[in-house]
């Protein structure tokens, strides 16, 4: 079995001191939930940070706050950047509080993405939980542009409530395409949800998929990720063909903080997306 | 004057000394090396010969370091203190930039990088091998650190080989001294006796050959290299501790849930000192720093350890709460996981972490606590943390 290689990181671009963040202007700000807001900005001047690859993240920086690690959940050519921010932090929460023509540092990208290009020809699984779906939005988005390189794409898509759902009309906009099975469950819901309830592990027993030739990538909390893989091995699925993103405290995205050691590996450069095989036997050992 | 050449080798007098310290510093070099303050032995801008810790020694033990007289007036008669040449490296606290506020938006100036070339008198081998280690971290990667790197590419290394080892040393096990190799500038190793005293200098770079241009010095004669070598031998024998490092990585991996480790734990304050005091710890936090009304905004790296609760934050919480975790961070990464990131230990064996280790703790101890029975797991490993 061909295993695949995990892309490299694109190269920084040249923004003079590699900790000193390139001033962007929020365009727009959508609300996603009562705490999570997707803001688009743009360059403030001619200076930009290089081209993304889906699942690296940047440095986002609030003037007078600080600095927070947020994955990129779109872009474009011309150097327009989507991220996806929830209110956790004094950072975080600075960022949900941006409104159109305020100015943000941006700094990136950062860390190794999704494998998109290496799973050609394969059946892919994708499953998101809660704000596990922005930093597979971009790795979507190229999928459907090369469909027809792919085998089966199977979505799984799950929230603790219908309200923490993310991205949500364009999720319903891919449950109408013929050519992906979406599924779409939450945790708990009331009487206007007809959807399904359960966690998104309980989904992959239904989901249509060749275990020998399907490539995972799997964003979410770690525990959710880790039952998930779990999952996926039980569905004989490798674990060397299973992705998870890792989140871990990071405060200069380039290792030499130290902050986002997981062992052998520095999330930052490594990561964020690790393969499965690799972080199986710390995902069982607490406090890594 | 005959120029001299990358390994050549001459005698410098005691007497001579001064004149060899007064050349670095015409040659525009800070000097830094040791002097004694607050009753230890800790690397300081020295302006005359004076400054250093002529004629004293420091005794060292798990938690213990005490300064004695020596019966002789040796310059570097000591072993290491709880300072390392990392500090003037990398500060343990660095402005990186600076914002300024501008209606909406904001500009941005990172902070030049600037200063005197540094001349590093009196580095340890095991210390040389400590700037080696935080060159790999703060060079070896796809970006540089400016201000390392402008640091680090003016430095001057004079290297003196330790006369004596301490209790705590263990250079010859990590493989990193106690005999200074070809990666330096100038190398001295200092005789007491028989004869004068004297130091022995090899010549390690060209840039360590024209500081010494207008410094009187003698041939060196063939015994001269001789006593040379046996100091070295003897400080080699005589280590205070010694470590096993074979298969160290993968021991420490597939050791995860030993139970010394929550023994260490037990003992272990998470006060932080041994990452405070080892070269080659590297772990910082960024600090914003606004004046009164936000208009100016300032951003610091400082000095982190991973010892602290809040090194792992987040989401509000921190992954590593337990001090068995953070104690079994430290080391897993200090010995093991460090070759994987930055193809060597990330110890050098200078047993600064035994000796400033408030309650003693002996990383030499716990890596032959856990070779003593590997593969061991207890319950007490795995309970108590959060999933």
């Amino acid at each position: 079995m061909a295993v695949s290689t995990l892309p490299d990181p694109a190269s920084p671009a040249d923004a003079g001191h590699p900790l000193a963040p390139i001033p962007y202007v929020v365009r727009a700000v959508a609300t996603e939930t009562p705490d999570i807001v997707t803001l688009t900005l743009v360059p403030r001047s001619t200076k930009r940070t290089g081209p993304f690859r889906p699942g690296q993240f940047n440095m986002l920086y609030a003037f007078g706050v600080g600095e927070s690690a947020i994955s990129i959940s779109g872009g474009s050519p011309d150097g327009q950047l989507i991220h996806t921010v929830q209110s956790l932090g004094k950072v975080s929460n600075a960022l949900t509080r941006l409104t159109p023509g305020d100015t943000v540092g941006v700094r990136g990208p950062y860390g190794r993405g999704w494998p998109v290009a290496e799973a050609k020809g394969r059946d892919l699984v994708i499953v998101a939980g809660g704000l596990g779906l922005p930093p597979l939005r971009p790795a979507l988005y190229e999928i459907f542009r090369n469909r027809e390189a792919y085998g089966r794409v199977e979505i799984i898509d799950g929230a603790r409530t219908p309200k923490n759902l993310v991205f949500y009309d364009e999720v319903q906009g891919w449950r109408r395409r013929s050519d992906l099975r979406v599924q779409v469950t939450v945790d708990s819901a009331g009487r206007d949800w007809y959807g399904d309830v359960g966690v998104v592990t309980t989904r992959i027993p239904d989901a249509r998929f060749d275990p020998e030739r399907t490539t995972a990538f799997v964003c979410g909390p770690e525990i959710m990720m880790k039952l998930t893989a779990q999952a996926l091995v039980a569905r004989k699925v490798p674990a060397e063909t299973i992705f998870l993103s890792m989140e871990r405290n990071m405060k200069c995205a380039i290792g030499f903080c130290g902050h986002c050691q997981y062992q052998s590996s520095f999330i930052c450069r490594d990561g964020p997306v690790l393969r499965y095989s690799a972080v199986q036997t710390l995902l069982n050992l607490k406090e890594v | 004057m005959v120029e001299l050449k990358v390994g050549d080798r001459r005698v410098l007098g005691r007497g001579d000394f001064p004149a060899f310290f007064a050349a670095l510093r015409d040659a525009g070099y800070d000097v830094i090396g040791p002097t004694i303050h607050d009753g230890a032995i800790v690397y300081d801008r020295l302006t005359r010969v004076e400054d250093l810790p002529i004629g004293w020694t420091d005794r060292q033990g798990p938690g213990k370091y005490r300064l004695e007289r020596r019966g002789d007036q040796a310059l570097f008669g000591y072993n290491v203190g709880p300072f390392t040449w990392k500090k003037f490296l990398y500060p343990p606290r660095e402005r990186l930039w600076t914002a300024y506020r501008d209606g909406d938006a904001f500009s941005i100036e990172p902070e030049p990088v600037d200063g005197p070339p540094l001349a590093f008198l009196g580095m340890r081998a095991c210390e040389l091998a400590g700037v080696r280690v935080t060159d790999r971290v703060f060079q070896g990667g796809p970006v540089a650190d400016p201000g390392y790197s402008a640091r680090r590419s003016r430095l001057l290394r004079i290297a003196v080989e330790c006369g004596e080892a301490g209790a705590n040393c263990f250079c010859v096990s990590m493989g990193t001294g106690p005999g200074v190799g070809a990666d330096v500038d100038l190398v001295l190793t200092e005789i007491l006796e028989p004869g004068p005293h004297r130091f022995l200098l090899r010549v390690g770079s060209p840039a360590g050959a024209e500081v010494l241009a207008r410094v009187p010095l003698t041939p060196a004669e063939p015994t001269d290299g001789q006593i040379a070598e046996a100091i070295v031998e003897r400080t080699a024998g005589s280590m205070g501790r010694t470590m096993n490092t074979e298969g160290i990585r993968d021991l420490l991996r597939n050791n995860l849930e030993h139970p010394r480790w929550d023994n260490v734990a037990k003992r272990c304050l998470a006060c932080t000192n041994c990452t405070m005091v080892c070269p080659t710890c590297f772990c910082s936090t960024q600090e914003e720093v606004p004046d009164l009304d936000v208009s100016k905004v300032e951003r610091w790296r400082r000095w982190d350890s991973c010892f602290n609760l809040a090194f792992t934050e987040l989401h509000g919480s921190s992954v590593r709460k337990s001090g068995l975790s953070r104690y079994r961070q430290w080391l897993t990464h200090k010995l093991g996981t460090w070759n994987d990131q930055f193809g060597s230990s990330g110890c050098v064996g200078c047993g600064r972490c035994i000796t400033w280790c408030p309650v003693g703790i002996d990383l030499t101890e716990e890596v032959a606590a856990i070779r003593k029975s590997p593969g061991a797991t207890a319950a007490a490993a795995t309970k108590g943390g959060s999933p």
